[in-house]
Parts: C-alpha cells; structure tokens; sequence
C-alpha cells in the first residue's frame, strides 16, 4: 500500500503526526513531509486513522 | 442479536463518520441520519477561516447526496428535528412521527449561545451554521464595521477575517484576559497580542449593555457607557450542548449527554461529539470536547461500538485544536487546567513564535503553540506517553538548541 498527499488540500494541521510520526512529520515550514510513501509493516492502522483524522482530507491510501 | 437497525441524530461530523465507520466495520443493517439542518452534512471549521476570505468560497459540503444514499446506503432525513427519546421501546420521537433504532449515536452537537434581546434585529449573527456564515461573509462583502463580542476562537477568527480585508473590527471581551478557560490567563494573554498587532480594537473587561438600531443594528453600547457604530454584530460567547430533546428520556445528562469510557449513555444509546461528556480514560475525568479531531474520532468508536458491542473499545484521546488568526496559526494539545504553564520558546513580546506547555503534578498535560507547527505534534505523542515534566522540558530544550544552531 502506498500513501500520498494532495498539496493543494493539505494545510500542515498535523494530527496524521501524532498518529503515525514514523511516515507523516511537519516540517520547520510547516509543510507535511511524506517520511516513505510505502506503508511500513504493522502501521495499517494507525496510518488508516491518519487518513480518516485529516480534516482536510489531504491523504490517501491506495495500491501502487 | 446484533444490531440491524443504526439511528445517527445529527448530521454534521459526527454524524457523518458515524455513518461511515458503522459501514466501514462491516455493517449492514440499515442507517438513518436525521439531521435538524436542510443542509446535507458540510464541515464547519473554514466557515469562520477560509470561508470569510475575499475569494468566492467553495461549498465545504463532504459528500454529495448520490455518495450519501447510494455508496454509503444512509437514509437522510434532513430539516427533521429529534423531539424525544423513549428508550423503553427504543425509538426516536420526530414530532408526531415515531423512528425505531436498536442501535442509537446521538450526535446533536451543540447551538451557539446569543445575546438576549436583539431578536429581529439584522446585522446581528452569531456563526455556527452555514446560512450564519453566508450572512456574516455577506455582510464582510459589503465592508461591515464590525463588532465582534467575545473574544475566543470563532470571534477571533472573524476578526481576522475582517482585518483581512481592511475592514474596522473591535472585539469586546466580558473577561479581562480573552480564552482564559481555553488556553489559561497567560497564554491568553499572549495570544491577544495577535489581536493589537494587526490592528484589531480588543476591549477587555466590558460587556455590552445593548444593541442599538431601527430593525438594523447600529451600534453597540458597552457597559462603560462607549458606543461603537456597527454594520455587522457577531456573537461568539460559546455553545450550548443539544440536550433538550433529552429531557426526561432517562438519560444523564451534566452539559451533555453523560457516556463512560465507551461512549455508552444507555441501552444500545452512544453519543458523539460537541454534545458528548464521556470519561476520557487518558486524563481519568469526564470531559466534553468541541473540537473537529474528537468529533471524527469519537463518531466512529461510538458506531463501531453501537453496531458490535461486544468488541466496544474506549475512546482516550489528548484533545486538539486549532485556530487561524490573521498570519498565524494557534494549535493546542492536551488540556489547559496546569498548575504551571512554561514558555519553553519565543518571547511573547517580539517573536512570532511561542512555545508553551502545561505542567499537572510532575506530568505534562498540555502544549500551545504560536506558529510552531513542527513541533506541537511531537508534544501530542509526549503527552499520549504519559511522558513527565522533566523529560517534556528537556525535549523542548534540545529542540530550541537545534534550532537555534541551524
């Protein structure tokens, strides 16, 4: 599973952070920094609650 | 049995993701969403943000109709308001008309509280709804003088949105110090400053005494005798939970709908949301929250739980928000009842960032942030962890040496 996030939705709120900080950080810009695009092993969930907690429904999850 | 027949009552956020996990856990039975508004379930925070700009704004609808009855396979029963509860034969009263559930989320949310006596009076909104927004950004179009009375987030934000513009704003506060209940005295304090920079007139300390004008306002007379000229009036003094209906259905209800851990109020009865005070196992207090994060979060576990009761899981959660005003973005985690609050980074006075956190016993509870994005999140986790003062204190100094050296 892959992960992306649209720029022109994302406003570097930050809770996909606090959900899963090993793939989602923000940065000193305040912009979101994908860390991988592939979804590490045993993360499903918390990166699923990432996508569901966006509140602009910046992130997606998809297969390749 | 488990439970083929979900009622969702309220049809914003919470509504919706209640919907949504119900089906995403694997629910089949049939969902009905009553929602008091016509409006299909749209989102609300850009309604005092981005919704206020100059620019023509986008509907912040979440999903259409089609994905709503179709994908999703919700029965919508819009502009329909919940009069009663019987929980005895388990159904929802609707005025004269009668809905079974064996599954119930209430997700009533919460109404925005007004000023008495200017019913009737145009110019005068509070902003809570979408039509409120539509008003206010009207209103803002037409270059409003405008007087904002109380001084916490939505008021705030409209401010900004009106010094965006250029428009004249004055914001009158009751309290001497603005969101005192929300981010503590010094930080409210703090965060007012935002307010004098860009030019916005805050009035702390004085209330208002009435609204004056002929079918319109125009002005707004202060406890100390000022009158200020107004084309546009927006109240933000806070919301009420949307209870009423509950009175007397059995239920306990304390500023809320009173749920345990799992968000169960009752038999087969969850609640979700503005209008949910459930025990937050993360803090070991009951707590209701009125924040976008919790609404989404607690809608699904409350579904989830409604529709398999036998997997009910807890929701705990470190509470979050956050707030746009002029050039700035305020963001907390955590809750504000400190015995200390530390400013570990930025000096109020000058910086544009600040970095403050909470301290209850030798614990953090609680950051704010001013612009400083990448770090609030890592304070979330700290505070997730359970982590103590000490070692919260130390990361913010490691990160302010970091910084400081790059």
């Amino acid at each position: 599973m892959k992960i992306s996030v649209d720029r022109s939705k994302c406003t570097g709120l930050g809770i996909c952070e606090s959900l899963a900080p090993d793939v989602f950080e923000i940065d000193d810009d305040g912009d979101l920094v994908l860390k991988t695009d592939e979804v590490p092993p045993g993360q499903l969930a918390d990166i699923e609650a990432a996508v569901d907690g966006c509140p602009t429904e910046a992130l997606r999850l998809h297969q390749d | 049995m488990s439970p083929q027949n979900l009622v969702v009552i309220g049809a914003s956020l919470a509504g919706l993701r209640a919907a949504e996990a119900a089906r995403k856990a694997g629910f089949s039975g049939t969902i009905t969403m009553v929602g008091a508004e016509h409006h299909l379930p749209y989102d609300r925070p850009p309604l005092s943000k981005a919704y206020l700009d100059g620019v023509e704004p986008k509907a912040p609808y979440f999903r259409t109709e089609e994905k709503l009855r179709d994908d999703l396979g919700v029965e919508l029963l819009l502009g329909a308001s919940a009069t009663g509860l019987d929980t005895a034969n388990k159904q929802v009263l609707l005025g004269e008309s009668r809905l079974d559930y064996d599954a119930l989320v209430i997700a009533t949310g919460a109404t925005a509280r007004r000023l008495p006596g200017v019913a009737g009076l145009a110019g005068v909104h509070t902003l809570r709804t979408l039509d409120d927004a539509m008003a206010v950004r009207g209103a803002l179009d037409a270059g409003a003088r405008t007087v904002v009375v109380g001084c916490g987030f939505i008021g705030s934000e409209v401010a900004s949105g009106a010094r965006k513009r250029g428009l004249e704003v004055t914001v009158v506060e009751a309290q001497p110090t603005p969101l005192a209940r929300a981010v503590g005295d010094e930080m409210g304090r703090v965060c007012a400053k935002l307010h004098h920079r860009h030019g916005t007139d805050l009035r702390c300390g004085v209330g208002v005494e009435r609204i004056e004008g002929e079918g319109r306002v125009e002005r707004v007379v202060l406890s100390d005798g000022t009158a200020i000229d107004a084309d546009l009036v927006v109240v933000g003094i806070g919301a009420e939970p949307n209870t009423e209906w509950l009175a007397g259905s059995g239920l306990a209800l304390d500023d809320g709908v009173v749920c345990d851990e799992y968000l169960c109020a009752g038999d087969g009865i969850y609640a979700a949301g503005d209008v949910a005070r459930w025990h937050n196992p993360l803090f070991d207090r009951a707590m209701r929250l009125e924040h976008w994060t919790s609404a989404a979060e607690q809608a699904a576990v409350a579904a989830r739980n409604a529709v398999h009761p036998a997997e009910a899981k807890p929701y705990r959660t470190v509470p979050y928000f956050w707030s746009d005003w002029y050039d700035s973005r305020i963001q907390f985690v955590g809750i504000p009842a400190a015995e200390e609050v530390r400013i570990v980074e930025g000096d109020p006075a000058r910086d544009r960032r600040v970095v403050a956190l909470y301290r209850e016993g030798d614990r953090l509870v609680g950051a704010l942030t001013i612009n400083g994005q990448n770090v609030i999140m890592k304070f979330r986790g700290l505070i997730m962890k359970g982590a103590s003062w000490a070692d919260a204190v130390a990361f913010a100094e490691q990160r302010r040496a970091v910084a400081a050296s790059a």
